[in-house]
């Protein structure tokens, strides 16, 4: 008797909470109507392609027959049998090492140390140091890195009698890596360093005039009493930026120290899934790749958002 | 009394610990550093204007002997030989990207407002799935995307190069954080005086969102600029700008100096933007009015 009527109060609440929920719906219907421009176009261009995506994983596809489901195969092929998978994942992770915490660094202090500087100057530098990220220059680096004695540093290595003959920057298994860090972290100044000097302009001016009443003496403070603990979202944006062009940087290798790269030096796995995706066709292996760093990338978010949201309360 | 007051006079004309010598130190650093950065785009300026026997010469110049603009008029020589008129690329280019830009800020700001500042049934799930959205790279979305957009008749015409970028994740994101700071006593007072969502939205929260937006339009702007045609639009009067800029520069011998040039050419529009845009950033600065 108990058990049954325990079970009929949970029914009921349930019942009540769903006519909240359409209640609370209708009161909200001015949230949805301005929600639902972008909504219907992340639906349709977004949501629905990784929905449809979701199980590729699981399959075996080569674009031109219909999806074979193969269970978890992929999956076991890539741990236990892809010796350049572990390569590039390796890779992968002295990359992301590299740049991901320098660049997510130099982005903050850039940003602030432009904020110190006259209004004209702060547009000027924020150009030069976001210019990068908006030119397509890979032809400038490889000229600048070439191999031959014409390369820029080559050349002016010699010049300076610290080298005989020309280094093989480009596809000498020792530096390809290195070159490659170089030129990601010349153009990682971009989506999230912007966001933090706007985060920048909008710290409203009275609250460094009361800092300053309040007794804060160097900049040094006031970055760490003032400027910081308002910058939480733009410092959460920066991350996750810096998260996704970290863990998903391949273009930069494939453009300059080719595709693959000398003894898979510079093979990540982005690049790996570019390989099996779109020169393989072996898509259902491909998505098996991007689906475990997709697992990656969401747990380091997550980990990132907590140690962020505990420093700013 | 007297000391309080020269405080506060102190106070409000200057930030904390301004002292000459640490921000001569700041210039300083930010211009050597600066110059590393601009340095490959120096080059890539030099090169464009370089002629074709300079780009051999031992040791490489940091500068170009004789300067010539051979480089520009080949890359404008290839596009005029294709069978559409070139103003009809730029054309294209510009309608595209105007049309992403504009819809993208605007569909993004609403979203993010009521994203940020509303909650209703769904407004945590939504949330959620933004930041997923922005995580989950994959090149199979591509197929499915193509996919979607057969179904929907959209190859071949100018849809396929707008519909698919005016929903970006990362703009919402950047927006929603940024309005998220907006103290809701603002809105709640808003919504007193009788003021509807959609108005508080434009006429109460986003005139305070300028350095926000204006970044919002770089990065629109920036990446609608630079969409490719590829595999969604074959036929010669859709393509874009960056498209034949591409193939210009790709086809023929000792391209370096056209690939520069085109380089350089398509570097302009977004740099023109971005200083529009960025002084706007600063102004705000001056008179922002936001108060808890």
């Amino acid at each position: 008797m108990a058990q049954i009527k325990a079970e009929d109060i949970g029914k009921k609440t349930k019942k009540e909470e769903r006519a909240m929920m359409w209640r609370s719906m209708k009161q909200n219907k001015a949230c949805y109507a301005m929600l639902a421009p972008f909504m219907i176009f992340f639906i349709i261009f977004t949501v629905v392609p990784v929905v449809m995506s979701l199980p590729m994983g699981f399959t075996d596809f080569n674009m031109a027959q219909a999806p074979k489901y193969i269970g978890l195969s992929n999956y076991t092929t890539l741990f236990l049998s892809d010796k350049i998978f572990i390569k590039s994942i390796r890779v992968t992770i002295v990359f992301a090492l590299f740049t991901g915490p320098v660049s997510y660094i130099l982005c903050f202090l850039l940003a602030w140390l432009i904020n110190e500087l006259h209004p004209k100057l702060k547009t000027v530098f924020t150009l030069i140091f976001y210019a990068p990220s908006m030119a397509n220059v890979y032809t400038v680096w490889q000229l600048i890195f070439s191999g031959d004695m014409n390369g820029y540093i080559n050349s002016f290595l010699i010049n300076l009698g610290l080298i005989n003959s020309p280094i093989q920057w480009l596809t000498d298994a020792k530096y390809v890596l290195g070159v490659t860090i170089v030129v990601q972290l010349w153009i990682s100044l971009g989506a999230g360093f912007l966001a933090l000097r706007a985060g920048f302009q909008n710290i409203d001016r009275s609250m460094y005039e009361a800092g300053a009443i309040e007794g804060i003496r160097t900049r040094w403070q006031e970055l760490i009493y003032i400027v910081i603990p308002s910058m939480g979202p733009q410092l959460m944006f920066a991350a996750v930026m810096q998260i996704v062009s970290s863990f998903t940087a391949g273009t930069v290798a494939q453009n300059l120290v080719g595709f693959p790269s000398t003894d898979y030096k510079a093979h990540t796995i982005m690049t790996h899934a570019y390989d099996y995706g779109w020169v393989r066709y072996e898509m259902g292996y491909a998505s098996a790749i991007c689906m475990i760093l997709f697992v990656v990338m969401y747990a380091l978010n997550k980990l990132i958002s907590r140690l962020l949201s505990k420093y700013m309360d | 009394m007297a000391q309080v007051n020269t405080a506060k006079l102190k106070a409000s004309n200057k930030q904390a610990g301004r002292k000459i010598g640490g921000t001569v130190a700041i210039f300083l650093f930010l211009t050597i550093l600066g110059l590393f950065m601009v340095l490959p785009i120096y080059l890539t300026i030099v090169m464009s204007i370089k002629p074709v026997e300079e780009l051999f010469i031992f040791p490489p110049k940091l500068y170009a002997i004789r300067p010539t603009l051979d480089n520009f008029s080949d890359m404008f020589a290839t596009l005029h030989q294709n069978r559409v008129p070139f103003s009809r690329y730029v054309f294209n280019s510009i309608f595209v990207t105007a049309t992403v830009t504009i819809a993208q800020c605007v569909f993004a700001s609403m979203a993010a407002f009521v994203l940020a500042k509303c909650r209703f049934p769904g407004s945590r799930i939504i949330n959620s799935i933004i930041v997923v959205a922005l995580l989950y790279q994959s090149n199979v979305i591509y197929i499915m995307q193509y996919i979607v957009m057969a179904k929907l008749h959209m190859i071949d015409t100018y849809w396929a190069l707008i519909l698919p970028s005016i929903a970006s994740p990362m703009g919402l994101f950047l927006m929603r954080q940024s309005i998220g700071q907006v103290p809701d006593a603002m809105i709640e007072a808003a919504k007193v005086d009788g003021a509807g969502l959609f108005r508080i939205c434009w006429q109460i929260v986003m005139p305070n969102q300028k350095p926000a937006l204006m970044t919002l339009i770089i990065f629109a702007f920036q990446a609608a600029w630079n969409i490719q045609t590829g595999t969604v639009v074959f036929q010669e009067q859709y393509k874009t700008l960056p498209t034949v800029v591409t193939q210009a520069a790709s086809s023929g011998l000792a391209r370096a100096g056209v690939a520069m040039a085109a380089a350089v050419f398509m570097l302009i529009p977004p740099i023109v933007v971005f200083m529009i845009a960025q002084k706007n950033v600063i102004e705000t600065m001056a008179h922002s009015g936001i108060k808890d």
